[in-house]
């Protein structure tokens, strides 16, 4: 270890002693030149010389934005004209231009650009303001459209009748014939008002009869009045159809005020 | 010897059905009446067991005594007419003691079953025995040598050994056991209409289906293994065909129709029957049992529905058509052809079903009655002649044989509640096997062993 520091050490030591002899040096020279200076010739009075031809003054004819208002994020034009200069520039990092020239700026925020020209006979300087707006607010949204005030399934629960049959029959007797215009004049309007409207024909039955051909003849129900719907116009790929046979029944007493209550069609929104 | 009995027996039993026509009575048949016979008569002596059996005879007794009289094969010979000294094996028969004193009054019995249980390695050992006692001797009587029965030393073991004993006397006189027989049924006790299944004495009852939606009309297969049925769980109602053990849906494509129903197993099982909607006309269908190769078997401005293939030919078929008018009972051969109403065209027909021989037509009828009181009916499709088995009764429906070709289980809805009960197809015996909430359109099948 010893070793290897040792000739460290010494280099050290060296170049510090070799620093200080250099100044001490460097001190004495300078009390020397101070000593020698001669004193100063006497002044030789002549005739003024005669003035040097005038130099032209620099000009700048022009300097515009184009246009002095944008958008933000849009850019304008700078144009200008210099005569009788040496050195044109522009601030706002522009920098070093032409005499004659333009440049696109898109500034961030209102910014007033000056344009110097400087020349042997003087400076001018010129600035124009390109006046930066916010863009605007997006437009509000349109106005929704007009909130339909009752749903096409509202309308049909509240106005639509059950139209009802006799035992074992599935054509419409005129009394259901009547209720069944008046239910397509209102399955025309609700069409109309909600075209992705769809409505679905129930067809029920008596408890009599057995449950496999109530559910046939609850098909022939809802079909039939499926079928007089398409008669008056209604679209037949709007309407569907399905047969709860004696499944659903309204009331379960064992007379015919019960049974003509639930031989019916009853009509109800697609899910 | 042996031979001879089991004839004598087969000849006996075979025409149980065929009596139980006459018992009816309401319609005479022509060749049915000239073939009445008696029910054979069996007494069944109480069994006794040694140690840890004898505590469960009374469940022993009393479940062998029940199946035999349930099978509805026998009459059965009342417990308080026999002798004091009843016997538990054939050795037992020496003098004193001789078949006579069964044969004669008061026991005046064709049969007699008679054993002892014990205990043996860990299991009760039923010893069985089944006599004829019309006979001179111990040899002649013995209808089959003493057999064994092997089964857990619990309630459940005794009416095991119990049934498997009753099963084997059933078939000496050529009557299968119901015993593992399951019921497939309709009940809206968990709120909505789900398929259920139960054993054949009403016990057992558990949920197969959970579809929280309209679900009904079941179907069996043939061998037990798969059941279909029809449910509003996808919107309009469609076939879906699930198995029996875990109740797994399987693949069936159901038909573009507003109403998919009454499905039917063909007896090899590859084919499905079923209704229908087309052109707002419910009617009959055929396609694979994944529902491919689909085509029509009518093409009427009628509602057909129902169609129901004959068990044992697999090639002609039941099935409710209103082309005359009102529903009625129509039969026709699986191409279309030999089509004929087999009802009068009078009243409402529903629920077909083929006795498990294609002998019989069990069906529902209103004849006689206002419009849908529907009541059960048999018909011989041979000659047509029908006979009615429930009157006054309330309203009775869904008819089906039991694979044991002498009993019916029915729905009858009895005040406001529908029930489903058992019955011989001769009317009697009638047994509830439901209480609760109401059950309907039962199907009755063969266990899947």
């Amino acid at each position: 270890m010893t070793i290897y520091r040792m000739p460290i050490n010494t280099r050290t030591l060296t170049a510090v002693v070799f620093a200080a002899t250099l100044l001490l040096a460097t001190a004495g020279c300078k009390k020397k030149v101070a000593a020698a200076a001669p004193p100063p010739p006497p002044p030789v009075v002549e005739a003024p010389p005669p003035p040097p031809p005038k130099a032209q003054a620099p000009r700048i004819d022009s300097f515009t934005a184009e246009p002095t208002t944008i958008q933000r994020g849009q850019s304008a034009t700078l144009r200008w004209s210099v005569a009788a200069a040496t050195n044109m520039s522009i601030d706002q990092g522009v920098g070093a231009v032409q005499a004659n020239g333009s440049q696109q700026v898109s500034p961030a925020n209102s910014t007033t650009y000056t344009l110097t020209a400087s020349g042997s006979g003087g400076t001018d300087t010129r600035s124009v303001t390109v006046t930066v707006n916010a863009p605007p607010p997006p437009p509000p949204p349109p106005p929704s459209a007009p909130k339909v005030t009752i749903s096409g399934a509202d309308m049909l629960t509240r106005e639509a009748q059950d139209i009802y049959f006799d035992y074992d029959m599935s054509d419409l007797r005129a009394d259901a014939q009547r209720t069944a215009a008046a239910n397509a004049e209102l399955l025309k309007r609700i069409f109309a008002q909600d075209p992705g409207f769809t409505v679905v024909i129930e067809g029920h039955c008596d408890e009599r009869g057995s449950a496999e051909y109530n559910l046939g003849l609850g098909d022939r129900r809802a079909t039939s009045l499926r079928d007089f719907y398409v008669q008056q116009g209604l679209p037949a790929d709007k309407i569907r159809t399905i047969s709860y046979g004696k499944e659903k029944p309204i009331c379960t007493d064992a007379n015919e005020a019960c049974y003509q209550r639930n031989r019916r069609d009853h009509m109800a929104p697609a899910q | 010897m042996k031979t001879r009995h089991i004839n004598l027996l087969l000849g006996t039993a075979g025409l149980v059905i065929l009596f139980a026509f006459a018992l009816a009575g309401q319609v005479d048949i022509p060749g049915v009446i000239s073939k009445k016979a008696e029910k054979p008569s069996i007494a069944v002596a109480d069994m006794r067991g040694t140690g840890a059996a004898q505590q469960y005879m009374d469940v022993f007794n009393k479940t062998l005594w029940d199946e035999l009289d349930n099978s509805g094969a026998f009459r059965m010979v009342p417990k308080t007419s026999y002798p004091l000294n009843l016997p538990q094996q054939p050795s037992d028969f020496r003098p004193p003691v001789l078949f006579s004193e069964w044969a004669r009054p008061p026991v005046n019995t064709n049969y007699l079953a008679f054993g002892y249980t014990a205990v043996q390695d860990n299991q009760i050992l039923l010893y069985g025995n089944l006599f004829s006692v019309g006979q001179p001797d111990v040899q002649s009587a013995t209808v089959f040598p003493t057999r064994r029965y092997y089964g857990p030393i619990n309630a459940d073991g005794a009416k095991k050994v119990a049934r498997e004993f009753a099963a084997d006397i059933l078939k000496q006189f050529g009557v299968m056991s119901l015993s593992g027989t399951k019921i497939y049924f309709v009940s809206d006790r968990s709120g909505s209409k789900e398929i259920w299944s139960m054993d054949y004495d009403g016990s057992n009852q558990h949920q197969l289906t959970n579809l929280r939606a309209i679900t009904n009309f079941p179907a069996v297969s043939a061998d037990g293994k798969l059941f279909a049925f029809m449910t509003y769980a996808g919107g309009n109602p469609q076939i879906r065909i699930h198995t029996a053990d875990t109740s797994r849906r399987q693949t069936f494509v159901n038909p573009v129709s507003s109403s998919v129903t009454t499905p039917e197993f063909t007896p090899d099982g590859k084919t499905m029957l079923f209704a229908a909607t087309i052109d707002g006309w419910l009617q009959l269908m055929t396609a694979g049992i994944d529902g491919s190769g689909m085509h029509r078997l009518s093409n009427v401005k009628a509602i057909e529905v129902s169609p129901r293939v004959n068990p044992k030919t697999g090639t002609d078929l039941l099935f409710i058509s209103g082309r005359s008018g009102h529903q009625q009972l129509w039969h026709m051969n699986l191409d279309g052809t030999d089509r004929e109403m087999l009802t009068t065209g009078e009243g409402d027909v529903s629920n077909p079903s083929w006795s498990p021989d294609g002998h019989h037509i069990a069906f529902c009828w209103t004849r006689g009655y206002e419009p849908g009181n529907f009541n059960l009916f048999i018909m011989d499709i041979a000659d047509r002649k029908y006979v009615q088995l429930t009157t006054n009764s309330g309203r009775n429906e869904n008819p089906t044989w039991a694979p044991d070709g002498m009993h019916l289980v029915f729905s009858s809805m009895r005040g406001r509640v529908t029930q489903i009960y058992s019955m011989l197809a001769d009317g009697t015996n009638v047994r509830q096997l439901t209480t609760q909430s109401n059950n309907l359109q039962p199907v009755w099948a063969k266990g899947t062993e």
